[in-house]
């Protein structure tokens, strides 16, 4: 469990970075995330910086109301494409989910606070294995029009691929404007980069990335989990897309952090550019 | 022959792992891991397996037992085994030794070469031109490679341009194949698609390769870049085996396993069997005592599945 000081470092120094958007906290039961007790210590000890958005997740109307307390902005609530994901995830249907993320909408929009939705499971569920591009995109349909304004399409194990990755995209898109969507990509089978770089040639203009590439994956101990966001700006750089992210910063975060948890980076840039 | 898709319907895999990939390992490999290991892989449904160096040993010592691999190994039919001769020497020693296929490596950086092989590109190419014709001499087909295509270590940015010259100049000599080596892993789709676009200009896309390496995580991307510029032959190294020599404790190739995870994905048929190609990984790590640079391992290893 990472101590409250250093994870409100972190995320000041990633708010020097040039980052827009960095996911701060999660308003949830320390029952249930003992990592994310001190949500509300985080949440009112970071230093915010205009033009920087802090969205913290928000798994129920509980959650968000304690968020909102606390200084929030803009929540996340996450949703799945898969039965049994939710069941294990959440002990319950993706209809009940729904129904709770309702409320949590509702809330929201009586105080003008942006929702993300978050669709987990999108390429694959570790216990249903393969999912349909139809189920991903009648779950993102119901968020979006539920008044989510941008649906983050997960792959939650990383066994996606970049063919289905287009697979999954084409139909989502017939569902919710490209605009409105975002890809958050694991690297547990080396595959993120692939897929990122096949949803932007379709139109897709956001990604969920993670300085270090921190966090593992639940589903396959020892395995590598989210892909590190210096990895994605090198890439991005490479492209001559622009971000606005100072790759030597982000790299130095980087260091900080892994410093800081005594563990060694995930993300393949910083490996390399230490030595040189 | 391309799918609706775009992509190429089948690609063929160049597996450089006995050979790039121990060359860059510390620990020296017994011969008969080596042997071994390509047997192992051999059984994969692999194309084409790069098996060793006919290069002096006091220069890569890694491959002092060039011979003894080369006389080792069982032949598989439908499998070619090529192996490395820089110069006349070490192709005379290949052919006696039994060699089908060789390949000569030059680069699109001359400092590159000097270090490299202490001469220019232009004496390189002289030096090859040797090799070229005696293996033309005999029926034997020469793979070239093309270093430093997207960046070298010394000189930095490495200009489009001067790949597909030094890639025409092997082509026009007699190269079946010209493969085309990130070496220091530092390209991305979008200098990958330049790089591309002028070789492209000069050679004809069935005669092209791309080789890889995954130093700054790029590989896979720049893979796919390729083959949706209709590449249909990729290099790659069992387990991601050898380093990079010029960053310290970072990768190098990138690993076969990965990509036909990928190719497998796409729907482009490679003819290899991903968990064969897993075991001979698990095979060669076992016995170097290492970690596999395999994502697609090290996920099916952990969870017990193949997906």
């Amino acid at each position: 469990v990472v101590p409250t000081p250093v994870k409100i470092n972190l995320i000041n120094m990633l708010s020097e970075t040039g980052l827009q958007v960095i996911e701060a906290t999660s308003f949830v039961s320390p029952k249930w995330v003992p990592q994310m007790a001190d949500h509300t210590e985080v949440m009112q000890g970071i230093n915010k910086l205009p033009g920087i958005s802090y969205p913290v997740l928000t798994p129920n109307l509980k959650g968000f109301q304690a968020a909102v307390a606390a200084g929030a902005k803009e929540v996340s609530i996450f949703g799945a494409a898969s039965e049994k994901f939710t069941q294990k995830n959440i002990n319950c249907s993706i209809e009940e989910s729904l129904e709770r993320f309702e409320e949590v909408m509702k809330a929201a929009k009586e105080v003008n606070i942006p929702v993300r939705g978050y669709v987990s499971c999108v390429l694959g569920c570790p216990y249903e294995g393969k999912i349909s591009a139809a189920k991903v995109a009648e779950v993102s349909k119901k968020m979006y029009s539920m008044g989510c304004y941008e649906i983050s399409l997960g792959d939650t194990i990383g066994v996606g691929t970049p063919g289905s990755m287009k697979e999954m995209l084409t139909v989502v898109m017939k569902e919710v404007p490209v605009g409105a969507l975002a890809v958050h990509c694991h690297d547990t089978y080396g595959q993120a980069l692939a897929n990122i770089l096949v949803a932007l040639q379709m139109g897709v203009s956001v990604v969920d990335a993670s300085v270090a590439g921190l966090g593992g994956c639940p589903y396959a101990q020892g395995a590598s989990g989210n892909v590190a966001t210096e990895d994605l700006v090198y890439m991005l750089n490479g492209l001559g897309i622009h971000t606005g992210v100072d790759l030597q910063k982000l790299m130095d975060t980087g260091t900080f952090i892994c410093n800081a948890l005594n563990r060694k980076t995930n993300s393949k840039v910083s490996q390399a550019s230490c030595r040189l | 022959e391309p799918q609706a898709s775009g992509l190429p319907e089948y690609i063929k895999i160049v597996e450089v792992g006995p050979r790039d990939g121990l060359q860059n390992e510390k620990v020296i490999v017994p011969t008969d891991t080596k042997i071994e290991l390509i047997n192992q892989l051999s059984k994969t449904g692999l194309p084409a397996i790069e098996v060793t160096s006919f290069v002096s040993s006091k220069w890569v010592p890694q491959m002092a037992d060039h011979e003894e691999v080369m006389r080792g190994i069982e032949r598989h039919p439908g499998v070619q085994y090529p192996v490395l001769t820089p110069n006349l020497q070490g192709f005379h020693s290949a052919i006696a030794a039994g060699a089908t296929e060789v390949s000569v490596f030059g680069a699109a950086s001359e400092s590159f070469s000097k270090m490299n092989i202490n001469c220019s590109i232009e004496e390189s190419i002289e030096r090859f031109e040797e090799v070229i014709k005696s293996a033309r001499d005999i029926n034997i087909p020469v793979r070239g490679y093309v270093s430093c295509a997207l960046g070298c270590p010394y000189e930095g940015n490495v200009v489009p341009d001067k790949v597909a010259e030094v890639s025409k100049r092997l082509y026009s000599m007699g190269c079946y194949e010209i493969s085309l080596g990130d070496t220091i892993g530092v390209g991305t789709p979008g200098s990958m698609k330049k790089m591309l676009e002028a070789v492209m200009k000069e050679i004809p896309l069935s005669a092209l390769a791309v080789h890889c390496h995954d130093t700054y995580g790029q590989a896979l991307a720049n893979i796919l870049t390729a083959i949706q510029m209709g590449v249909a032959v990729v290099d790659s190294s069992v387990a991601g085996l050898g380093g990079c020599p010029y960053a310290k404790g970072a990768t190098g190739n990138v690993a076969t396993e990965d990509v036909i995870y990928m190719l497998n994905g796409l729907g482009i048929n490679t003819g290899v069997n991903l968990h064969a190609m897993m075991e001979a990984g698990n095979f060669i790590c076992t016995a170097l005592n290492k970690k596999t640079n395999s994502k697609v391992a090290q996920a099916s290893f952990s969870t017990g599945t193949i997906n």
